[in-house]
């Protein structure tokens, strides 16, 4: 592994910290004031600071840092969140997922907007008002701000600056070899070093602090015994040793000090310059010189550093003490041990903590991460597993017309066995579509922003699994929607409360499954579609006559139109240049349907019906001119036979098709895909009742139905071209290709006069 | 042993070690710590403050009531640079603390000063 690949878990992680951030928020929001909550939320911006400083990703740092600071305030108590905090802690966090995007992919952050927002959250952590926007415009304030502003990453860089006078791990040993400085000229220094037993038990040991601080110069140490008592009233865990030690060194008081850094609260360090200030008085105490010797340690000798050969008896006298101390005091331990658990506060609190996480542990469900490719590897085989399957029994079947032998009851079972392999493979990549929704509250949040209206986005059923490859697909057309519902949909505060509606407006979106589909909706409580408008604008750019008599529903779908725009003026949002006829064309890539129903002075709802996944299809098989093709099931309201009687000419080419006293236009598949020159004749062949974009019906002609069944679907785009009217391909059970259709184009390709047609004929009576 | 709840930093913790020739066991909080500690058996922990569960504090503290790891070299790994946090650790019976941001170099240098 290698820092790219550590920099991509960065950013796969930050993602998830950042969806972790925002939901703790919205959950504060709603009014949660759960502790962990807020800690999820900090430990969310703490641990993207942590890896961000770790790359050098300044920026990022420093906006994490502030809000951090903010964040540690509402930890503490000190800042109540409330709605006014919430709503820039949400800002921020759309700020840092910005800065983590650019950091990843390049580009550039609005620079005033993540200024303005680090004076908010400042301001929220001192505790004064708030700056706000307006009163302070980005570029006149921005050069004031530099100095109120404290630079975090010089801080976090230095911390010396505010610990307690040490500062951290910041030399190297490296610095200490090669060039031996001239010995005589060297400052001196006298150091006296006590170490309280505190300094190991917490793991420090005294003589890996005089090896560092031999390391620095020429060293004498003298240890003095002299506290040491007598065996019996030997404390095996005290420190009795202490040492009084002479350098030569260059490197200065703050190097020798830094040594201790990490035992000073637990000895007592004096360091003096020899010939300077505090000189320390000679100590009456009779002091044995002792050459510190590296080796020793090097070799693991157990003569404790300092002590000379005369006293190792001594020593070992006292480590034989220590034994027995130990000895005795493990026999006191296995007695007591229950007992000094349950007395212990602290053990008994540590020991059902302990508890509390493992049940904790084996209640969350244990994940691992597998990398995407393997799964689509798998989910291709298992494809080909499906279609050699049906080859199998097809060719079993054809063989063999006697259903009751075994191999039939194998293949059977086997089926059902590659059915249930295909189910759980694809629901490997379905994923709730949470991630997307709640990417839609920035959207909200910033679009609310700019159009100054007061948006409550409400949603429902973020837990809805559908194929990942759906999910990423679903982000760009909903942003859109979302944007045209809070910009057009919407009404602005004054107009809500004239209408007699609360100021702020609603946007819901929900998710579900419906009969093996994912239906998404997006519903407001605006205006409505201004139908009369939409009319208007559809007969000034000749999509409908001026004498078209349309349903509600009908005027409603116009604005799926390319190019329809009904903003009275190119707003910030609508000048994007992206219509609802490329959204509705997005959601019909994913094998999608999307439709609106509106009404005025109550909002509109816009629903998409999506596949859960985009590697299979149920699918009818027919006929067609000779080919077989394949029809999506969803798209299918019903199959019909025609009688010579319910077929009706209509001009030169077409035909309608009268369906319990109504007309519908009949579409032949085989002329519409040049498979045939002249239509066939519909009494011969078999009509499918299709449903189209705008609601309305088309009956396809096609030859004979052959039956249904799921299809795995393979690109035709990948493996072929585009073909129009042609969605994708499949492999059926006899090893053929078929193609599987695209009902909307072609709806649309015999579309151009039929519009025109429904609409005199729904003149006509 | 390293005990971080950040992905990110557990495998930057992992290769920095790796490639100065230590060992490493990984674990993602306190909690996973001190499950795995028997078993790991290390010769020095360190260990992230801020974690799920069971935070940096907690775990040293459990570390050392197990009798075998009492004067274990603990090192704290956080991005608190406040003396606060640091004492705290410290009461709970850490050795010594690295301040983040993340420096390989600083990491080895901590360890070779704890360790023989």
């Amino acid at each position: 592994m290698d820092m790219n690949e550590i920099k991509e878990i960065f950013f796969q992680e930050c993602e998830e910290q950042l969806a972790e951030l925002e939901s703790g928020l919205l959950r504060l929001n709603d009014g949660d004031r759960d502790p962990e909550t807020v800690n999820a939320v900090f430990r969310a911006v703490h641990s993207i600071k942590g890896g961000a400083g770790a790359f050098g990703l300044d920026d990022l740092v420093s906006f994490a840092h502030v809000f951090e600071t903010t964040l540690d305030c509402v930890r503490s108590n000190k800042l109540e969140p409330n709605q006014e905090v919430l709503k820039v802690m949400l800002k921020s966090a759309d700020v840092l997922a910005d800065l983590t995007n650019v950091a990843r992919d390049g580009g550039s952050v609005d620079q005033a907007r993540s200024k303005q927002l680090i004076r908010e959250l400042e301001a929220l952590a001192n505790g004064t008002p708030l700056p706000t926007a307006s009163a302070a415009p980005a570029p006149a304030v921005a050069p004031k701000a530099k100095p109120a502003a404290p630079a975090p990453v010089a801080e976090a860089a230095a911390p010396a600056a505010n610990d307690q006078g040490f500062t951290p791990v910041a030399f190297s040993f490296d610095d200490f070899g090669g060039d031996e400085p001239e010995v005589s000229e060297l400052p001196a220094y006298d150091i006296i070093f006590k170490p309280k037993s505190d300094l190991y038990t917490k793991g420090n040991e005294a003589t890996l602090l005089l090896r560092d601080l031999s390391r620095l110069g020429e060293m004498s140490i003298h240890c003095d015994m002299s506290d040491l008592p007598s065996l019996d009233q030997l404390d095996p865990e005290a420190a009795y040793f202490w040492w009084k030690i002479s350098l030569k060194t260059d490197k200065g008081e703050d190097a020798i000090r830094s040594v201790f850094e990490f035992a000073e609260w637990d000895c007592d360090l004096e360091v003096s310059k020899v010939g300077g200030e505090g000189v320390v008085a000679e100590s009456d105490l009779p002091m044995q010189p002792v050459p510190f010797d590296l080796s020793a340690l090097d070799a693991e000798s157990d003569a404790p550093l300092g002590v000379t050969e005369e006293e190792e008896n001594l020593v070992a006298q006292r480590d034989e003490a220590i034994a027995a101390a130990e000895t005795a005091n493990n026999v006191v331990q296995m007695a007591g041990n229950a007992a000094r658990a349950a007395a212990s506060d602290k053990g008994a609190a540590a020991a059902a903590a302990q508890n509390n996480a493992q049940q904790a542990s084996s209640a969350a469900a244990p994940t691992i991460r597998v990398d995407l490719d393997r799964v689509d590897r798998l989910i291709n085989l298992v494809g080909e597993l499906v279609i050699n399957q049906a080859m199998l029994s097809q060719s079993v079947i054809e063989n063999d017309a006697n259903g009751t032998s075994s191999i039939n009851m194998g293949l059977e079972e086997l089926q059902q066995l590659t059915r249930e392999i295909q189910d759980s493979v694809m629901a490997i990549r379905a994923q709730p579509v949470k991630p997307v929704f709640q990417r839609m509250a920035r959207t909200v949040r910033e679009i609310a922003d700019i159009t100054g209206k007061s948006v409550r986005l409400v949603t429902e059923g973020e837990n809805t699994e559908v194929d990942k490859t759906v999910i990423d697909k679903l982000a760009e057309p909903l942003t859109h929607m979302i944007r045209n519902a809070v910009d057009h949909g919407l009404e602005t505060p004054e107009k809500r409360l004239a209408a007699g509606k609360s100021a702020e407006g609603t946007v819901k979106l929900t998710a579900k499954h419906r009969s093996g589909r994912i239906v998404i909706e997006l519903s407001d409580d605006g205006a409505g579609i201004n139908r009369e408008k939409v009319r208007q604008k559809a007969i000034d750019n000749d999509l409908i006559t001026a004498d078209a008599n349309l349903s509600d529903e009908e005027i409603d779908n116009l604005i799926f139109h390319a190019g329809f725009s009904t903003a009275d003026k190119v707003s910030d949002l609508s000048g994007r240049g992206v219509g609802m006829d490329v959204v509705k064309r997005s959601i019909q890539a994913l094998g999608g349907r999307i439709n609106i129903s509106s009404k005025p002075g109550h909002g509109s709802t816009f629903t998409m019906s999506l596949p859960l996944t985009l590697a299979v299809l149920d699918g009818m098989v027919v006929t067609v001119a000779g080919q077989t093709l394949v029809v999506p099931l969803t798209a299918i309201v019903e199959t019909l036979q025609p009688e010579a009687a319910a077929i009706h000419s209509f001009g030169a080419t077409q035909r309608l098709i009268s369906i319990r006293n109504s007309f519908c236009p009949l579409v032949d598949v085989g002329r519409i895909l040049n498979f045939r020159s002249t239509q066939a004749n519909p009494v011969e062949g078999v009509a499918l009742l299709v449903e189209s974009e705008g609601g309305g019906q088309r009956a396809l002609m096609v030859d004979a139905i052959q039956g249904q069944r799921q299809v795995v679907i393979k690109s035709l785009e990948a493996n072929y071209t585009h073909v129009p009217g042609i969605a994708a391909a499949t492999i059926l059970g006899d090893g053929r290709v078929a193609l599987i259709l695209d009902v909307d184009s072609v709806v649309s390709a015999s579309r151009g006069q039929s519009l025109q047609l429904e609409a005199s004929l729904a003149a006509a009576g | 042993m390293t005990v971080d709840d950040s992905r990110t930093i557990r495998n930057m913790l992992l290769v920095t070690l790796n490639n100065a020739g230590f060992e490493t066991i990984q674990a993602e909080d306190g909690i996973e710590g001190l499950e795995v500690l028997e078993d790991a058996n290390p010769d020095v922990i360190v260990t992230d403050i801020n974690m799920p569960r069971l935070d940096g504090f907690g775990f040293i503290e459990g570390v050392r009531r197990n009798e075998k790891f009492r004067a274990i070299p603990i090192l704290v790994l956080t991005t608190e640079s406040d003396a606060e946090k640091k004492n705290r650790a410290r009461q709970a019976g850490a050795t010594g603390w690295i301040v983040k941001p993340f420096d390989p170099t600083k990491l080895i240098d901590a360890i070779e000063r704890v360790t023989a």
